[in-house]
């Protein structure tokens, strides 16, 4: 399996508190990869670094087959070299219709003058249905995003996210705040889009990270503690002492 | 998406419609070319009040779509104004210099010709020398060219350095206020080669044009309101697509739209420079009907001033901007030209002149606090659309970002 | 003392033994009778000089005494006398010599002297030795600074004779510097020129510099063919440099009558309208000289009929100039003093530049504390509650306002101002609480609303106050012990107001720095800077501490506003004046933090003042060149000075 996104020797700082220390991480393609740790592990910090919202005071971040170093670019080029983020509350534009949410994260040219002369071919508009239909939000189209329920603003930023067609999904806490029900959905639109890209789930809720069957990686005081299967990590000692124990 | 854009905004329409009902009923009440029952300096007042009302388009676009506080648009108004106002007054010196050197035993030379009139225009700071900038004063269409240039070029610099840094909310309006204030500090001075705080004066007489100021002014009139009209379809086209989407994106949350993938300062600096171009524009048109122009026009108040029409005539919608424009402007010139009738209160008399800025401030403040929705919410009460409730909170987390009550379903 | 009563009898012996010899003045004056009598500035200088010279101790008395028109000289014998005004017919005499009446003389058998104001002045010189040695040390000090502003050579012989018998320590030192410069000008042995000269050399009293500077001062001139000996050349100038392009020289050969002078082109337009003969001038028509070429060629052809002088070539000016030595001299023929002079002038002029470095420094420290005193309640509400107040400006004009009511009231001006100071401060605060509970509540978080909300309640407050205290400045004056200036040297000195306000801007800092760091408010105040709902649940009401630093950062512009009203003038725009530049305080300093506050006023008003000296001439400039300054600025701190790192900083 190549490796898609490689971390390496990462450490940042703020005001004297190293919220990442000599982190290293890598990640393939089509793999689904579930990051879980106590609060102040660094998963948020993390996701900031590979997005470039956050510049590491050291370390590496390589993207892609061509190797591309992720430090040197900005979020918007990161965000069209292909790595998609859901943010832990869902952030959708609520003053715009689905379809106009929609629209805006399909994958297209990005400069302005391209945009300011799109118009949405027919192709384009089946595309949104398609993807409506897959998040459960296609008789929503024409609605106001603000009025979607919580769980369902969850589910159009994942649908945004696919619209990117990502080659690298960074998920923050898609089940935060979701009925039973809801997170199962979560679940299937997860495990659906890690057939075909990479996808990262920062969790804490371990019943779902268990349902999402897949390599855990455990951050503690921004490093990695453990790396395996759930089972594995769950088993050893130190996860135990500084997350599950508690 | 299939159907047209003017089907897809009716407002447009009817905007456009009321735009050349009223411009028709001015022109047929005109002393120029009517009825006369409208004054010449009214019309000239109607005349400015559009040009306001395009600045204000401008300003909807940059702060109600955008989310971007500038209190320094009208720099790029003034701006627009000095650079036809060069032109005009160039010109118009040339005719009166040439008319009355002719006059002389020899015919003068050219050099003679520019050095009267670097006499008749510098005369009043103490020089006599062009400065480099009015090197094209003597084109019609390289000044008018210039117009739209040196603001953009201006918005399109501030804009670059104050995005690329990612300066936002708060910091940015002032960052802005300061570039305005800097410009008229620099105008300022008998040196900068703009003749100082005496700015340029005569600029409603047309050079080389025999016809009545009557006739002129409806001509501005017309002008302006097609200019309006022009930069009112503009706006409302580039807000209808997927531009639009991305820039109230931008407005609500900006790092989200970071995220999508989309350069958040090039469409920042383009809208910027974009608007910058309206509003000078707005500002050619107006100052000829003014007819002086000086530094005082560019103080940073006449921008939050404008912030202040569009927040009254309510952001985020581009009739507000222009009904904001135009109805407070023409109510301050109402007061403020002691027309108002003054209120006797038996041991106080109220009188408007003085009073009228607090009324101002103080329904400023009431706006913003009771209704930020401003004039155009009141639209919305007829179409029956009501804000959404979403217990208080806005609609993004960013600074520019729509409050719950300017929403609507 | 024994050396004074011995110096005292001296002079009495000296005196006796000249009324010995001659005994009385009046010999002297009949000498001179007939210039005195004729009263002419061209011819009495000798009589002046002898009256003055002759030693004799009533000579100061007559002097005197002519000098102010009281000198009467007898018509029937023509002796002189001081004359006492009886009645408008009557006058008494008293003779000079020994004091005693003469007798009571009809007005018609006298002539008063009348001298005019040159002879006066004259007069007036001579009497300055006597009264450097006079009694009083009154008169003393006044015949120093007449000697100062009029300095002559004929002064300073007197004056070096006055030096050793001086009882004043503080006359003597002034006297000795005075002999000093009166040397470097007027002594007749360069030696002792030079020597005073560098022993002034690095003295930055202003009158070194105007004794100096006539030395050294140049004048240019031209000679044929090589420089003229015998003069004090400075330098020898080579046409086409910088400081003395071509045209200069050829300007100064015309000026010296060694080159005819250039045909302007106006005086082209003029010769060829006086010479049109019949619709053409030499031969081309009227209506083709609108060109410079076709002008030219007509006037060759007038000047080629002898009608006009003929205009002078390129060629011509460099045949001329380079015919020429071009030089500059000084006005002073030694070369020794102009030497030394010279190179005093540059010692003095580097101590100069040194000193007005400190001076501009003093002047920079001064302006950063009007800035630090403006921006100071700005970055609290600002930078601690994350608060834009365009009102703030008001505030600072409302402290102003209450500082001039209240002098009304108290007319002493120190009672007044320490009273207004916390009057100012009440009102202030009430009014920032008043705004914050009845706007700004309902406007946290929204940032950009409370900008223009605040600036709503910004032009109805300035309008209030135009409306209430009229369009006029209103004063606002400093108590008398604050007049006046710490004058260091000739070139540093600062205003003791300035002093005032530095004082008040560490004041400011230090009580801020105590209720934030050690007050239940601050601690408090800090806490719901962080997280306001945490704060919330530990029992700390925000509502309550919002109100309470908003009134506090009010209340410190009002009393900001009282400082800046103490030299500023009072109007509505105060404020205004102000608000600009307190917010670039506080954006340049940093946020959040009262040191990058300091840090920001301090930038901003050192690089004002650096600008402003750059380009003296021009304020206007020098503030717009700051802006921009500032605008780049923000391109590389975009959050200050002092910045806040981390999620602190709310990214």
């Amino acid at each position: 399996m190549s490796t898609l996104l490689e971390v390496s020797g990462v450490s940042v700082t703020f005001d004297g508190f190293r919220a990442i220390n000599n982190l290293s991480f890598r990640i393939g393609e089509a793999e689904l990869r579930a990051v879980i740790g106590p609060n102040g592990a660094g998963k948020t910090t993390f996701m900031d670094i590979v997005t470039g919202k956050t510049k590491p005071d050291e370390g590496r971040v390589i993207w892609g087959e061509k190797s591309v170093n992720l430090l040197k670019m900005n979020e918007a080029k990161i965000a069209q070299a292909g790595i998609g983020r859901k943010f832990q509350k869902p952030t959708v534009f609520e003053d715009q219709t689905i379809q106009e949410n929609l629209l805006m994260a399909l994958k297209k040219p990005r400069g302005w003058l391209p945009v300011l002369s799109y118009r949405a071919t027919a192709g384009d508009l089946d595309k949104v249905a398609e993807l409506a239909r897959e998040i459960g939000l296609l008789d929503e189209l024409p609605r106001k995003s603000g009025e979607l329920s919580h769980g369902q603003k969850q589910w159009l930023e994942i649908g945004m996210l696919l619209a990117q067609e990502p080659r690298l999904l960074l998920v923050d806490e898609p089940a935060a705040g979701m009925t039973p029900q809801e997170r199962e959905h979560t679940t299937d639109l997860l495990l659906e889009a890690a057939k075909t890209r990479a996808v990262v789930v920062v969790e804490h809720d371990m019943e779902f990270v268990r349902r999402l069957n897949c390599k855990v990686t455990v951050l503690h005081e921004g490093s990695v503690l453990a790396e395996g299967s759930l089972d594995h990590v769950t088993s050893n000692q130190e996860v135990i002492d500084v997350y599950l124990g508690r | 998406m299939q159907r047209s854009f003017i089907a897809r905004n009716p407002s447009v329409l009817i905007f456009l419609a009321c735009l050349a009902l009223f411009t028709l009923m001015v022109t047929v009440l005109s002393e120029g070319l009517g009825v006369g029952m409208i004054s010449t300096s009214f019309v000239k007042t109607l005349g400015k009040t559009l040009c306001l009302c395009l600045i204000a388009v401008a300003m909807d676009l940059i702060w109600g779509f955008t989310g971007i506080l500038s209190l320094g648009h009208f720099a790029f108004f003034g701006l627009g104004g000095y650079m036809i106002g060069m032109w005009l007054m160039y010109e118009r010196t040339r005719l009166i210099v040439v008319e009355s050197l002719s006059q002389a035993e020899i015919p003068p030379t050219s050099s003679e010709v520019v050095d009267a009139i670097g006499n008749q225009i510098f005369g009043v700071v103490g020089s006599s020398e062009f400065p480099l900038i009015w090197a094209f004063a003597d084109s019609l269409f390289l000044q008018l060219v210039l117009v739209v240039l040196v603001p953009g070029l201006l918005a399109l610099v501030f804009g670059w350095l104050a995005f690329r840094s990612r300066v936002t909310g708060v910091y940015l309006s002032i960052l802005t206020q300061a570039m305005t204030l800097a410009l008229a500090l620099y105008l300022f001075q008998n040196d900068s080669g703009l003749r100082g705080n005496n700015g340029l004066s005569g600029l409603q007489n047309l050079p080389g044009v025999e016809v009545s100021q009557d006739v002129v002014s409806l001509w501005f009139l017309w002008a302006s309101a097609f200019a309006l009209g022009l930069g009112y379809l503009l706006a409302a086209w580039v807000v209808s697509g997927k531009f639009g989407s991305v820039i109230r994106g931008i407005r609500d949350n900006e790092a989200r739209v970071r995220f999508l993938g989309y350069s958040v300062e090039a469409y920042k600096l383009m809208i910027f420079t974009l608007t910058a171009c309206i509003a000078a524009i707005a500002g050619a048109l107006y100052y000829p009907q003014a007819g002086i122009i000086n530094p005082a026009e560019i103080a940073p108040i006449a921008s939050i001033y404008l912030a202040v029409w569009v927040a009254i005539g309510g952001r985020g919608r581009l009739y507000g901007a222009v009904i904001g424009a135009a109805f407070v402007s023409l109510l301050s010139t109402w007061f403020t030209g002691g027309q108002a009738p003054d209120i006797p209160l038996g041991f106080y008399t109220i009188k408007w002149v003085d009073w009228w800025l607090v009324l101002l401030g103080l329904s400023f403040v009431a706006v913003t606090l009771f209704a930020p929705k401003g004039m155009g919410g009141l639209v919305d009460l007829w179409t029956q659309r009501r804000a959404p409730n979403r217990h208080g909170a806005d609609l993004g987390p960013d600074d520019g970002a729509l409050r719950e009550q300017e929403a609507s379903e | 003392m024994l050396r004074l009563l011995l110096a005292g009898l001296a002079i009495l012996l000296s005196c006796l033994m000249a009324t010995a010899e001659e005994g009385a003045i009046q010999p002297v004056l009949q000498e001179h009778r007939e210039v005195i009598a004729k009263s002419s500035r061209k011819t009495i200088a000798p009589a002046i000089d002898a009256i003055a010279d002759s030693g004799l101790p009533q000579a100061q008395r007559v002097l005197e005494t002519w000098a102010a028109k009281s000198m009467w000289m007898r018509k029937s014998d023509g002796y002189f006398f001081a004359g006492e005004k009886l009645d408008s017919k009557t006058y008494q005499l008293l003779d000079f010599d020994s004091g005693e009446v003469v007798g009571t003389f009809a007005k018609k058998d006298l002539k008063q002297l009348k001298p005019n104001s040159g002879i006066r002045a004259m007069i007036g010189t001579a009497l300055v030795r006597f009264q450097l040695l006079d009694a009083d040390i009154a008169k003393r000090q006044a015949a120093l600074t007449s000697i100062q502003r009029d300095p002559e050579a004929a002064l300073l012989a007197p004056l070096r004779a006055s030096i050793a018998d001086e009882p004043d320590a503080g006359l003597k030192a002034q006297k000795q510097r005075l002999e000093r410069l009166l040397t470097i000008g007027y002594d007749d042995d360069t030696a002792a020129r030079v020597a005073a000269i560098e022993g002034m050399s690095g003295d930055l009293g202003v009158d070194v510099r105007a004794t100096l500077n006539p030395l050294v001062a140049k004048t240019r001139g031209v000679a044929p063919g090589a420089a003229p000996q015998g003069v004090n050349i400075a330098a020898i100038l080579t046409p086409g440099d910088d400081d003395f392009p071509e045209e200069e020289a050829y300007d100064l050969l015309v000026a010296e009558g060694f080159a005819p002078a250039r045909v302007s082109k106006d005086e082209v337009r003029l010769a060829l309208a006086e010479n049109i003969e019949g619709g053409s001038v030499g031969g081309v028509p009227v209506a083709q000289l609108d060109k410079d070429e076709t002008r030219a060629r007509a006037y060759a052809a007038l000047a080629a009929a002898g009608k006009v002088p003929p205009i002078v070539t390129a060629a011509d000016v460099q045949t001329a100039l380079a015919a020429h030595v071009f030089f500059e001299t000084y006005a002073e023929s030694s070369a020794d003093v102009t030497t030394a002079a010279q190179k005093a002038l540059d010692t003095i002029a580097l101590k100069v530049g040194v000193n007005q470095t400190l001076d501009l420094t003093l002047d920079a420290l001064s302006l950063a504390s009007i800035y630090f005193l403006a921006a100071i309640g700005l970055a609290i509400t600002f930078g601690v509650m994350g608060v834009i107040n365009m009102a703030h400006g008001e505030f600072i004009m409302m402290g102003a306002y209450t500082g001039y009511v209240v002098q009304q009231i108290i007319p002493d001006h120190t009672v007044s101002i320490i009273v207004a100071i916390p009057l100012a401060f009440a009102v202030t605060f009430a009014a920032g609480v008043a705004m914050e509970r009845l706007v700004i509540r309902w406007l946290y978080a929204r940032p950009l609303e409370t900008l223009l909300a605040t600036f709503g309640i910004s032009i109805a407050l300035q309008q209030l106050a135009k409306n209430i205290f009229g369009t006029q400045a209103r004063p606002l004056t400093a108590p008398g012990w604050l007049d006046g200036a710490l004058v260091m040297n000739d070139v540093v000195s600062i205003s003791y107001i300035r002093i005032a306000i530095f004082i008040l801007a560490l004041i400011f800092l230090g009580v801020f720095l105590f209720i934030m760091k050690r007050t239940r408010l601050g601690l408090e105040t800090r806490a719901v800077t962080q997280n306001p709902r945490m704060a919330a649940s530990m029992g700390i009401n925000p509502g309550r501490v919002n109100m309470l630093t908003f009134g506090l950062g009010s209340g410190i512009a009002g009393i900001a506003g009282v400082a800046i009203g103490l030299f500023a003038k009072v109007t509505s725009e105060l404020g205004s004046d102000y608000i600009v530049q307190s917010f670039m305080t506080v954006v340049v300093g940093g946020v959040g933090n009262i040191w990058g506050t300091l840090a920001g006023a301090a930038m901003i008003g050192f690089l004002q003042k650096g600008i402003e000296w750059l380009n003296p001439s021009n304020t206007l400039a020098a503030q717009t060149y700051m802006i921009v300054f500032i605008i780049i600025f923000i391109q590389f701190r975009p959050r200050g000075i002092i910045a806040l790192k981390g999620r602190a900083a709310g990214d």
